[in-house]
């Protein structure tokens, strides 16, 4: 039996066997992103309870773990189950399309905004190696240009159920985000200028090597990483950048009109943009899958599961950092208003990022 | 009234401060939740509603109910002006009619057939209570109502009776009209 499975996967060739691994690496990508996606909305409806004063989440039990002594109520205490409610429930939903919307965009909406960050995971290294596959779905070498492509098709989507709902709250938040994201799409795309500068590659694996040898980028580029993490609040709509939703002025914003399983596309779209951000930050500015001790800024060996497996957990760590960081902050900071928010991206952070371009590429001058 | 805005220095205008404050604020609230397990619903009212149930305050208005008086007698006497006065409808009397054979007990033969509140329909503005000559229907402090379809919502005689207890008034405003008639030998 095992031997005809390795004559199967000998009989692929090289090509079918990249096209196997990729496969697989998607469908586990995918998996463990959407578990994320679920659990990062406990987190943020357990943050934003305790930070409020509140228990969150504690009622959802399954039958047989719920009656363990010990666990199941703590289990049930901490919410786990809730995200299994949550998915049964978005499922059970009636998807209603209300009679006045433009049915072919307000369909579409939702997938246009939900596809892209799903995309822009496809070129992050999320580990080293294990075995012999490299830990990033597409090792391409204008890593950073495709991520910045595809989050600016982020936008389209939210942009389409504005106008696809034809009703004046989500019209509004179309309005607002398509200004918003487009701003601060600018000063993100430099503010990773001086990264570029100073490692000379666009691959994010070489970046991730770069940064194992010399020292985090974040020590060379600290004004680029808060333009950066400034911006990522914007791109990915979460307060105080949250314009387009904005409950208390636009109901809901551009997701007024949508039920169900649309609604829940936007959601996760949300949710897997913020994982996306996070994500790009440790790669960019955290050194990735590394960490500067105990030999774990080298690439594991083929025969170095444990290594392997590590620096995924090293990545995965980082991460969840910085989706904690993304969750607490809505639940401190109140939202800008609209002058603000167009102030800050066009008259603070882009003449910053230009000096800051200017600066780098000075000093690396006077270096070399 | 003009409110003077101050002049933010350069550090406030930063915008440093406000998240440093932002996060002392919200630590705190966060370790105390965490670690000691304090909420504002233990702390104010000592635990969360279906374990600890709510004590509602004099003068609430929850769901109306028909009250007895301490005789055991219905108080209603079907006037109707309940279901006239209420705004969304949800009183429905049947009036005992002509031949008022379902009275009960002596002078009584206004008694209600039949009277439904839809306990869907009821915004409990409490005009049936304000209304009422009779002091028969009082709203009460039910305010968890629930049901598993719609017909079970809709409460009958029999239930708004169950539920609405006794009314402890010491006015019984039929009680010598009832002697007089016996008295005179043309009671019922």
């Amino acid at each position: 039996m095992i031997s005809a499975l390795t004559n199967l996967y000998d009989g692929l060739g090289p090509v079918g066997q990249f096209a196997l691994w990729s496969f697989v690496k998607i469908a586990a990508l995918f998996g463990a992103v959407m578990t994320f996606v679920a659990y990062s909305v406990l987190a943020e409806r357990k943050i934003s309870a305790f930070i409020q004063d509140r228990v969150g989440p504690n009622r959802v039990a399954l039958p047989l773990i719920g009656s363990i002594p010990i666990i199941g109520p703590f289990l049930t205490n901490l919410g786990v189950w809730q995200p299994l409610a949550d998915g049964v429930k978005s499922f059970l939903k009636e998807d209603f399309t209300p009679s006045y919307v433009r049915k072919a965009y307000f369909w579409i909406a939702p997938a246009i905004t939900f596809i892209p960050a799903f995309l822009v995971l496809a070129v992050i290294p999320f580990g080293s190696f294990l075995g012999e596959q490299k830990m990033v779905i597409a090792d391409l070498n204008v890593g950073i240009l495709f991520t910045f492509g595809i989050i600016s098709l982020g936008v389209y989507g939210i942009v389409l159920a504005g106008y696809a709902s034809n009703s004046k709250y989500p019209f509004l938040g179309g309005i607002r985000s398509s200004a918003q994201m487009i701003s601060y799409e600018i000063s993100m795309g430099l503010a990773v200028i001086p990264v570029f500068l100073i490692v000379g590659k666009l691959n994010l694996g070489e970046i991730i090597l770069h940064q194992a040898q010399h020292g985090w980028l974040i020590f060379y580029a600290p004004i680029s990483f808060v333009i950066f993490i400034v911006s990522a609040f914007a791109e990915t709509n979460r307060l105080p950048f949250d314009l387009p939703e904005s409950e208390t002025e636009l109901v809901a914003g551009y997701n007024t009109e949508y039920s169900s399983m649309k609604f829940a596309l936007f959601f996760m779209g949300e949710y897997t943009n913020m994982i996306a951000a996070s994500a790009m930050m440790v790669v960019l500015f955290f050194g990735g899958w590394t960490l500067p001790f105990g030999g774990l800024d080298q690439p594991a060996q083929p025969a170095e599961w444990l290594r392997g497996l590590a620096h995924i957990g090293i990545f995965v760590a980082k991460m969840l950092v910085f989706m904690v960081i993304f969750i607490w902050i809505r639940w401190m900071l109140p939202r800008f208003r609209y002058d603000q928010l167009m102030d800050l991206g066009w008259r603070r952070f882009l003449p910053l990022a230009l000096i800051n371009i200017l600066i780098t590429a000075v000093v690396l001058w006077l270096r070399s | 009234m003009i409110v003077e805005r101050k002049k933010l220095n350069f550090w406030e205008r930063l915008y440093l401060p406000a998240i440093l404050g932002g996060i002392k604020v919200t630590a705190r609230h966060f370790g105390r939740t965490l670690f000691k397990g304090k909420t504002a619903g233990k702390e104010l009212s000592g635990g969360y509603y279906p374990e600890k149930k709510w004590t509602v305050a004099e003068g609430y208005r929850g769901a109306p109910y028909l009250v007895r008086d301490p005789e055991g007698n219905t108080k209603c006497v079907s006037c109707q002006l309940c279901e006239f006065v209420c705004p969304p409808k949800a009183i429905k009397i049947t009036p005992p009619g002509p031949v008022m054979s379902n009275a009960d007990r002596p002078n009584a033969e206004k008694m209600p057939k039949e009277f439904e509140i839809n306990m869907l329909r009821c915004i409990f503005c409490g005009f049936c209570q304000e209304v009422c000559p009779e002091e028969s229907i009082f709203l009460q402090k039910d305010y968890s109502l629930n049901g598993l379809s719609r017909s079970e919502m809709i409460y009958n005689k029999e239930k708004l009776l169950a539920l609405g207890g006794v009314n402890n008034s010491p006015i019984f405003k039929w009680k010598q009209k009832a002697e007089e008639a016996k008295a005179q030998g043309i009671a019922p």
